[in-house]
């Protein structure tokens, strides 16, 4: 942590930590009391977005019994810093390991996540023999917050697309004294890792990813143009191809993020408007996702499904921060393909979830990436797959980085 | 009225009807609007993020002092305004008879985001036109109904108020008040509704008057939602109205994917937020005036409150909204070519409007064209925006099938 001792220059990690202010959490409650609803919608589904009975549960625990100062405590029992990299702030949380030669690994969340939906997995990752593993599976974990989200700062001009983070997280494994090191991500993260594949620094070994970008170009540009699968597809290539065609028409948030983030000012003055526009996010089994409704009824676990407080955490997360428009932004910034192969040739790491926007098939997985050291199918998960299912996640990148160390 | 009057009127019955917000929602209105959480600014020194932060502040300012919605609302009740219900919903509408009895009666259709605020400027010169420059023969008794989950008129409980709904229950309307013959104008959802209506063909119609015509090619879509340089085989005002198609749906088309999609979703930040609101619909008044994305060229701040205001004094973000998923049910896009191939059909193309359709397309769509013009200046709130020449263009756009109503009368 040699680092450390460079506090007087702007690229100094400064410790870290965060107190919300008493008269911003009356204000969020009374906010939150003072809702005026909508009708409810006019069928018995969600096929016409969140459904309002279930988001006046939720925002009937949120403005009551719900705690914002657990999850803040959580948060500031780990080591949290803040440095600034490319002119931007970035948080970031960094836990290391009692074993020294631990894989440096640096995890990228994604929309409308955060890194709350990492913490879970700090424990098992670098304390890897209190929880099943052995030293050899020992990670040191750096968790950055991406500009424009939670603690790190916004961007004031553009530019801060996944390219320039991925050069950033790059940057930040640097500064943290890391000369070899592994990166992992899902959602917008995993396009920071296929751009830091891309990119592929020196320090780089390889990627862990569970929202690989596999589709072969002729079935992206058929994809696109709405029309049916191409002929000699394989059954899982054909039902990768059904799940797409499903995502693609459930991209409606992330169209009008991509046009117009900055006209949703309706996210930065109602947090309910904010709840709802975060839950909207779909998977493969649902829009909302399955996971997350399922999780708005769910009080508590003790085998770690997620829970309604977890969901809360998350939404509150953005809402203290006031960052609902600014991580809208990512989807303004990034112009490139979605689930297009990238190009990416260095090793690469995939796990499919199966309820993440589409199972990418392994045949177009390899096809993707020539560099590819590890490929499974799990049978549990879906597209906030550390979130809901931290105790698999952990084991999936202890065995998919095995090979690297 | 001659029966007993201890009988409530049926719900059938054309209740006259008056807006009167409680003060105390006005109040709430203005406290809210006090109350905003602004997110920061965009990052960009132009609207292409959505609506810029130092443009909508001021617009805020005002509405959260200044701004007096009692005066939109004196404006509204100097209407003879009506309810009646129709299909099982009240359907409110604003109903004015030309002094000339014999003006044609004429149906108008808003859109989204309008209100029939958006053609109070036209009432005068189409239902009076003697007064504003026309002849007796150009008059019209006018009907502006408020479309199912927009304003006063009731929300749909349930599914099935689409496009093609809307249009029956507005011929019931007509039907109801007498009006055996008449003509069907609009813009935006209503241009749409005027088309599905001449599909219906309904005994009562003559034809209809568009301003947002539905014409564009089904080949030529399909490239266009691919995003694909336009056709060679194109001519060059094709090629214009393709680039525009193209831009709109790759740059503007994020409100209707998501309302398309998930109305519920946008509904909690629009029911609970004025300045979501706002944003929302100023967005479009940006986008689709004739102003190059300064509205305030070409509608006052006030005029824009009101407008914001009718929708959120009867919390309608979301039953309004619901019409595009209802139309997503319903199947095709705002543009597709519709295929009208006898009933007339007249047309009046604005430069500013979404996309600026070419006659050769408007030719093959609708086989009766009996007025086509490409005015010079205007947007896609034609009536809201350019009401004198618009009012020409109702009267010259009709014209042909007041000869018609003669003849078949």
């Amino acid at each position: 942590m040699s680092t450390v001792a460079r506090t007087n220059t702007a690229a100094a990690v400064r410790p870290f930590s965060f107190e919300a202010r008493d008269e911003d959490l009356e204000d969020l409650r009374r906010r939150i009391r003072a809702m005026r609803w909508p009708e409810a919608e006019t069928v018995p589904d969600d096929s016409q977005g969140v459904r309002l009975a279930p988001l006046q549960a939720l925002a009937e625990h949120w403005a009551t019994e719900y705690d914002w100062r657990a999850c803040e405590a959580r948060l500031n029992a780990l080591p949290q810093f803040m440095t600034e990299i490319d002119g931007l702030d970035i948080h970031f949380i960094h836990v290391r390991s009692e074993h020294e030669d631990a894989l440096p690994l640096v995890i990228a969340h994604g929309w409308p996540g955060s890194i709350l939906e990492q913490v879970k997995l700090i424990e098992g990752l670098v304390d890897p023999t209190a929880h099943g593993g052995s030293a050899a599976d020992a990670f040191h974990v750096v968790i950055p917050s991406m500009p424009g989200y939670g603690f790190s700062g916004k961007p004031a001009s553009t530019g801060w697309g996944p390219e320039r983070m991925a050069r950033a997280w790059a940057e930040l494994m640097e500064r943290l004294g890391y000369a070899r090191y592994v990166a992992q991500g899902g959602d917008w993260g995993a396009f920071v890792v296929d751009q830091m594949g891309l990119q592929a620094p020196e320090g780089l070994l390889a990627i862990h990813t569970n929202m690989p970008a596999t589709v072969p170009a002729e079935v992206d540009q058929a994809l696109q143009a709405g029309k049916p699968a191409p002929p000699g597809l394989a059954p899982d290539e054909q039902r990768a191809y059904a799940q797409l065609e499903r995502t693609f028409k459930q991209v409606g948030y992330a169209l009008y993020m991509a046009a117009r983030p900055q006209t949703l000012y309706g996210i930065a003055d109602s947090p309910v408007g904010l709840a709802a526009w975060l839950i909207d996010h779909n998977d493969a089994d649902g829009q909302p996702a399955a996971a997350v409704t399922a999780a708005m009824e769910r009080t508590s676990s003790t085998t770690g499904e997620l829970t309604r407080d977890e969901i809360l955490d998350n939404i509150t997360l953005y809402w203290l921060t006031n960052t609902g428009v600014s991580s809208s932004r990512l989807y303004w910034e990034y112009k490139g393909g979605f689930f297009n192969a990238k190009g990416v040739t260095v090793p690469v790491a995939v796990t499919v979830f199966p309820s993440e926007q589409y199972q990418a098939p392994r045949s177009w997985t390899e096809a993707a990436y020539p560099g590819l050291i590890y490929y499974h199918a799990v049978d549990k998960g879906g597209h906030f797959a550390a979130w809901e299912q931290p105790n698999l996640f952990v084991a999936e990148l202890r065995a998919a980085f095995e090979s690297v160390r | 009225m001659a029966l007993s009057t201890e009988q409530p009127p049926a719900a059938t019955a054309l209740r006259p009807f008056h807006i009167e917000v409680p003060q105390e929602e006005i109040d709430e209105m203005r406290r809210r609007v006090q109350a905003v959480r602004w997110p920061d600014a965009e990052t960009v020194s132009d609207r292409s993020q959505g609506v810029q932060l130092a443009k909508l502040r001021p617009l805020v300012e005002r509405w959260g002092d200044g701004y007096d919605w009692r005066a939109c609302e004196a404006k509204l009740n100097a209407l003879p305004q009506f309810i009646t219900e129709i299909d099982g919903l009240d359907i409110q509408f604003a109903h004015i008879r030309s002094p000339h009895e014999d003006a044609l009666p004429l149906l108008m259709t808003h859109g989204w985001p309008g209100s029939i605020l958006e053609l109070l400027k036209v009432v005068d010169p189409l239902t009076n036109p003697t007064a504003h420059g026309g002849a007796a023969e150009d008059a019209f008794h006018l009907v502006l109904p408020t479309l199912p989950g927009y304003g006063f008129s009731a929300k749909p409980t349930a599914t099935g108020w689409n496009p093609a709904r809307t249009a029956s229950a507005f011929d019931a309307l007509m039907g109801r008040l007498g009006y055996e013959h008449y003509v069907s104008q609009g813009g935006d959802w209503g241009a749409i509704i005027s088309e599905v209506l001449a599909l219906q063909a309904p005994a009562g119609l003559l034809g209809i008057h568009i301003n947002m015509p539905g014409t564009v090619p089904p080949e030529v879509l399909r490239h266009v939602r691919n995003f694909d340089p336009a056709p060679s085989e194109l001519s060059e005002r094709e090629k214009e109205a393709y680039d525009r198609l193209v831009h709109f749906y790759r740059d503007g088309y994020g409100y209707a994917a998501m309302m398309n999609q998930s109305p519920q979703t946008i509904a909690y930040a629009l029911a609970d937020s004025p300045v979501a609101m706002a944003a929302y619909y100023y967005d479009k008044f940006a986008e689709w005036t004739d102003s190059g994305g300064e509205p305030e060229k070409v509608l006052t701040p006030d005029e824009m409150l009101d407008a914001i205001s009718l929708y959120w004094l009867t919390n309608t973000g979301d039953s309004s909204s619901r019409l595009y998923w209802e139309g997503t049910q319903a199947g095709g896009g705002p543009f597709d070519a519709f295929d009208i191939p006898e009933l007339p059909v007249a047309v009046t193309v604005f430069p500013a409007e979404i996309y600026r359709a070419p006659r050769s397309w408007g030719e093959r769509a609708f086989g009766n064209l009996v007025h086509w013009n490409e005015v010079d200046r205007g947007g896609h709130f034609a009536a809201w925006e350019q009401p004198e020449l618009f009012a020409e263009e109702v009267r010259a756009g009709f014209a042909p099938m007041r000869h018609r109503e003669e003849t078949s009368a």
